[in-house]
């Protein structure tokens, strides 16, 4: 490398591309200095700390929003697609945040290090949204699957905590690797691994459309993704890993890093493949459907409202794919909406699981919800709206979600799938009604004297809602910005 | 940066009389070796018995498994390794062309250091580094927290 | 002469039996073993083509994936080590407490 390339490639740095991660990097790692310093059990200032790193965090994210920060010799875009994403991620962690300190004490496990894990499994995913290299992309997945591995197998003296953990990390390592070769194998083809020039290259030589290794390569990356999304057949481990992680955890994996995974594999699709977009458009058809079906009918055997919620969030990925089929401006921006409604309102559900449980969450069923409506009005009255929102009813914001990626795919003559999707809501009404039968006409076993209403865990369901209801009743504002975001 | 031009070695061909030295002095090793190995299994006395087949002949018997359950101490400081030796790939790729990167690369590679830092410290105060004594105290004052 | 397409086979030769090992083995650190097997068949690909292509790239990319591979090691061996700790095995089939 002679010394002018040297001085170009420092001259594209530009701090300001990756500013919003680095400083929640610096927040978390200031919060692991305090901690050692502080006398172990004290956690109440760890959940301020990350709190107003999250919030700092969103003010620099604003600096890309309309005037595109690119740094790093084009690794790493700080556009309106990633900042819109990075909000997204920003609010779940957030909302996680204010819920995780009553849980860990409640569980008995009030470790400070929890919350710096948090923040760097956030940066990792803000990085996955930003990053336009393959590099960059693959580095943010693993810091963000890495802090997860260690956040679902959090409580070490459970047995189902450890199983979360053990299985989530042997699975995503696994799905990594297949990432990993299709990137090497596109890097071959192509011989960069920068996805605008991936997707040029491609777009010039037409011959390598075809080529073996160029398709290997696309739906080896594809796999890697669509396992971080939980798309069916590569969703066996999100049921396991959602009931055994702890519930906050589960809440924020929903939320965060599945969306992380649809931001990067939106720009990876786009970017690199679009002269290929019939093939990868067919593909994600199938598995659409399949992902849509499977989640919502095995939803409906489930007793365990966790594990119920783990096969819902499938299913709610499969609704988001049929925009990613759409391909479509709709059909993305529906996507960006859609994730950020779904971190409202799965994460809302999760945070009254989280006050509704005893320690060990062994009530957690639909009988352990007998007649809870009725003895705690705010939160069966919370749960209701967010389960309105979850089966797309209108006023909330799972149906104007639902709504745009619908109207996409139907605007790309993809009317089937739209009425496969609808049919599929309709299926999913019944186990989400189930809850709130068993919540209003059945009458209560218990007294429901050990839910308490600590002021974090309320300002989050409050926050949800709002959020919930907001995006329901005046969608229009968001989903401007949301079509601002797409390419 | 794409386009770091390394030309292939030009490579001589390979020449029998090079590698003959090498080939006899391997089959010489070889056979020594065999003929040594086949005429102690030939000429050898063999007995089989219960106690021949015992891990200590004539010592004391074993009494427990010998899969036994090795300290986490030592699996903890072979992580620790682990993780801070192959961070220096980065140091060192930096440090091959310090020259030309100037300050801001030695500002990048500071921040880089900085981070390494925290989490050594980390793991200094939290305890993983201590040993012996230290450690059982470290364990008996956070025995209340779990 | 040995060329890219040497490497690139034995690669993937390489990438097929960790795949193997992760399907049908039924030991964790086994497992996990034939992932770091797959993650290094990787990096064997990435150098051939780096050297093939003429570009640092791949090489670089190496140096992230062994990076992300040890500190992937350091969190899977602590979640496999408190996993045994409870149920005093590492084998898959006994992660069964979360079953359908």
């Amino acid at each position: 490398m002679d010394n002018n390339l040297v001085q170009i490639a420092l001259q594209n740095v530009n701090m300001w591309a990756i500013m919003p991660s680095l400083i929640l990097i610096c927040f978390g790692m200031g919060l692991l200095l305090i901690n050692v310093f502080l006398p172990r059990g004290t956690t109440k200032h760890a959940v301020w700390i990350s709190l107003i790193g999250l919030v700092v965090t969103g003010l620099f994210v604003f600096k890309g929003w309309g005037d595109p920060q690119y740094g790093f010799n084009d690794a790493v875009a700080l556009d309106n697609f990633a900042a819109f994403f990075n909000i997204t991620f920003l609010v779940a962690a957030g909302l996680t945040i204010l819920m995780s300190d009553e849980y860990l004490r409640r569980e008995g496990y009030p470790v400070s290090e929890y919350y710096p894990l948090v923040l760097f499994t956030t940066a990792g995913a803000m990085w996955m949204a930003s990053g336009t290299d393959m590099m960059t992309i693959f580095l943010g997945l693993e810091v963000m699957s890495v802090g997860l591995y260690v956040l679902a197998g959090f409580f070490r003296n459970q047995v189902r905590s450890n199983e979360a953990g053990l299985k989530y990390f042997l699975l995503g390592a696994f799905s990594t690797g297949f990432l990993l070769y299709g990137i090497a194998l596109i890097y071959g083809v192509t011989g960069s691994t920068r996805l605008t020039e991936i997707g040029i290259y491609l777009n010039a030589h037409t011959s390598l459309l075809g080529n073996p290794m160029t398709l290997a390569g696309l739906v080896l990356i594809a796999i890697g993704f669509l396992f971080k999304i939980a798309v069916v057949p590569f969703h066996m481990w999100t049921p396991d890993v959602y009931e055994g992680a702890p519930t906050p955890i589960t809440a924020f994996m929903s939320a965060g890093p599945k969306a992380a995974a649809f931001a990067s594999f939106l720009r990876i699709m786009e970017y690199c493949f679009f002269s290929l977009k019939p093939e990868w458009t067919a593909m994600l058809w199938v598995l659409a459907v399949l992902t849509m079906v499977v989640g919502n009918v095995i939803a409906i055997t489930q007793t365990n409202i966790k594990r119920m919620l783990a096969y819902s969030s499938i299913a709610h990925a499969g609704y988001a794919l049929v925009g990613m089929v759409a391909a479509n401006e709709i059909g993305y921006s529906g996507i960006l909406f859609y994730m950020l409604a779904y971190a409202f309102m799965n994460i809302g559900a999760f945070a009254v699981l989280v006050l509704a449980g005893k320690k060990g969450e062994d009530n957690l069923t639909l009988e352990g919800f007998s007649g809870f409506g009725y003895k705690r009005p705010f939160l069966g009255v919370a749960m209701t709206i967010f389960l309105f929102s979850l089966m797309g009813l209108p006023p909330t914001a799972g149906f104007a979600g639902k709504f745009y990626i619908f109207a996409g795919a139907v605007k790309a003559g993809y009317l089937w799938l739209a009425v496969i999707g609808v049919l599929n809501s309709a299926v999913s009404l019944y186990y989400y009604l189930r809850v709130m039968v068993y919540m209003y006409f059945r009458d209560p076993l218990e007294d429901y004297a050990w839910v308490s209403m600590p002021v974090s865990v309320v300002v989050s369901i409050v926050i949800a809602i709002a959020g919930s209801l907001y995006l329901g009743i005046v969608p229009g504002f968001v989903m401007e910005l949301a079509k601002l975001a797409v390419f | 940066m794409s386009s770091t031009t390394g030309s292939l070695p030009t490579t001589a061909p390979i020449l029998f009389e090079d590698y003959l030295a090498l080939g006899i002095y391997v089959g010489i090793a070889l056979f020594l070796v065999a003929i040594l190995l086949l005429l102690s299994w030939g000429l050898g006395h063999r007995t089989r018995s219960r106690i021949k087949n015992e891990p200590y002949e004539s010592g004391v018997y074993p009494t427990d498994n010998a899969r036994l359950k090795g300290p986490v101490p030592f699996y903890l400081v072979a992580i620790f390794f682990i993780l801070f030796d192959i961070e220096v790939i980065f140091v060192a790729s930096w440090a091959v062309a310090y020259d030309r990167l100037g300050w801001a690369g030695f500002g990048q590679v500071s921040f880089f250091t900085l981070v390494l830092l925290v989490g050594l410290l980390h793991l200094w105060k939290t305890g993983a580094l201590d040993w012996g004594p230290s450690a059982a105290r470290q364990n008996r004052k956070n025995q209340d927290i779990p | 002469m040995i060329g890219v397409y040497h490497y690139m086979t034995v690669a993937a030769i390489l990438f097929a039996m960790g795949t193997y090992g992760v399907l049908t083995r039924r030991n964790a650190i086994v497992i996990f073993m034939c992932i770091e097997l797959m993650l290094n068949s990787v990096n064997l690909t990435f150098i051939a083509l780096s050297r093939h292509l003429h570009s640092m790239d791949g090489q670089i990319f190496v140096f992230f994936v062994m990076t992300v591979a040890a500190a992937e090691a350091a969190v899977g061996l602590a979640l496999m080590i408190t996993f045994f700790r409870n149920r005093e095995s590492i084998d898959v089939d006994q992660i069964n407490m979360l079953k359908w």
